[in-house]
């Protein structure tokens, strides 16, 4: 099979595809610890009050996912919900990069170093 | 309210928001933070890192039907995604430094724009067919499948759209919301590219630029699991639906109650965020 932009795009929609739906079980599993542990508490959500450290970055995430936190599994399927179109800009790198097409593999690794730049570095 | 109640209502109204913003196309945000802000109470901040994150589930889950119908153009979508990111990550640092009652007037003037945008007849004009230099050069220039076979077409004015696709960055990155219109109206508009191809190039274009913020959002702590979860699968499960009931609803119809729908909620923001109760 050739390298054509429109086979690179078939394989690329399909991982995002997969992609959201993976992360999306992953929320609705955490999303049911939460509930059941913490349903009938009141909400907390008039009042920000930004949210502790073990949800905003990466690694307090994966902690709290693996010790089967609710809302860390919850956070954990929303961070490869972000990753999703990372990876689309990542897979066109390649793509275009396969095609010879050195211009656009450029600006496919500028929009891929911002987008990992918000992610870890902000 | 129990956080259990909250969740199932929430979850609901998620579902009405991405549902008229997949038949509307004007993307779940611009219902869905309006009314987790004036109906649920619910901080803007908050609301906003939500609806960022639906938005980038209805973008990337839609992303393989988009493309199996070859009308995106993917070099386009790269270059501008560019200034999109770029814009969204300036969007989302101004929006940890402005108050959130200028958060909020700021959204109902958008809400304002885009009901105009969206209400507004759009004019069949003839496709320029002359090529434009820098679009060439950037090899921008392509087809898409009509039924008398491919159908090629010129890209014009890529410094406007560049500029306008950094605005719709800034706009998504502060609001959370896709901002599809404006990217639809940089590309049909200003770089003259046949609206199917700017649409579904706009829909691939919007999960690349929400994520560029997200990450800041969630370094901030604006991304709630408990709130974001009912908001994300909601807003998914009202698109998925929504994508299955477009080709046979009345569209002409539903943007009227949609312009009514937006325009009511657009007043209520600014009101609120001119008098403090948001």
């Amino acid at each position: 099979m050739p390298w054509t932009d429109q086979n690179v795009e078939n394989v690329i929609g399909n991982v995002l595809r997969y992609g959201v739906l993976l992360s999306a079980t992953i929320v609705v599993v955490g999303g049911g610890i939460f509930l059941v542990r913490h349903g009938h508490e009141p909400i907390p959500y008039h009042v920000f009050h930004g949210e502790p450290a073990e949800f905003r970055r990466i690694p307090g995430i994966l902690t709290s996912a693996a010790s089967f936190r609710g809302r860390g599994i919850i956070q954990l399927g929303l961070l490869l919900l972000i990753a999703t179109p990372i990876a689309r800009v990542a897979f066109s790198i390649i793509g275009f990069t396969a095609e010879k097409d050195r211009l656009y593999a450029v600006f496919a690794m500028i929009v891929c170093l911002v987008l990992l730049y918000s992610l870890v570095a902000t | 309210m129990t956080i259990l109640t909250f969740t199932l209502l929430v979850f609901a109204g998620a579902i009405g928001a991405g549902l008229l913003g997949s038949l509307t196309g004007l993307g779940g945000g611009v219902v869905l933070v309006p009314l987790l802000a004036l109906l649920f109470k619910v901080d803007i901040r908050y609301a906003v890192g939500s609806s960022l994150v639906s938005v980038i589930a209805t973008s990337s889950g839609a992303a393989a039907a988009y493309v199996k119908e070859g009308f995106s153009n993917i070099r386009v979508g790269i270059f501008l995604e560019i200034a999109t990111t770029f814009g969204a990550l300036f969007g989302a640092f101004l929006a940890t430094r402005i108050s959130t009652q200028a958060i909020a007037i700021v959204f109902g003037v958008m809400l304002l724009i885009s009901a105009y945008l969206a209400s507004r007849p759009r004019v069949p004009r003839p496709t320029d067919q002359v090529p434009d230099r820098l679009a060439t050069r950037l090899r921008m220039n392509g087809s898409f499948p009509t039924e008398q076979g491919p159908r090629k077409y010129f890209v014009r004015r890529v410094p406007a759209g560049f500029s306008i696709m950094f605005g719709a960055g800034a706009l998504s990155g502060l609001l959370g919301i896709g901002s599809g219109a404006l990217k639809v109206l940089a590309m049909d508009q200003a770089m003259r590219i046949p609206f199917k191809v700017s649409t579904t190039t706009s829909n691939f274009m919007i999960g690349v630029t929400a994520a560029a913020s997200a990450g800041v959002y969630l370094s901030r702590g604006y991304i709630d699991p408990g709130l974001a979860m009912p908001v994300m699968l909601g807003v998914l499960t009202g698109s998925f639906f929504g994508a299955r009931i477009l080709p046979k609803a009345d569209t002409k119809w539903l943007r009227l109650v949609f312009g009514a729908v937006i325009l009511f909620l657009a007043i209520q923001m600014i009101y609120k965020g001119a008098v403090g109760g948001i």
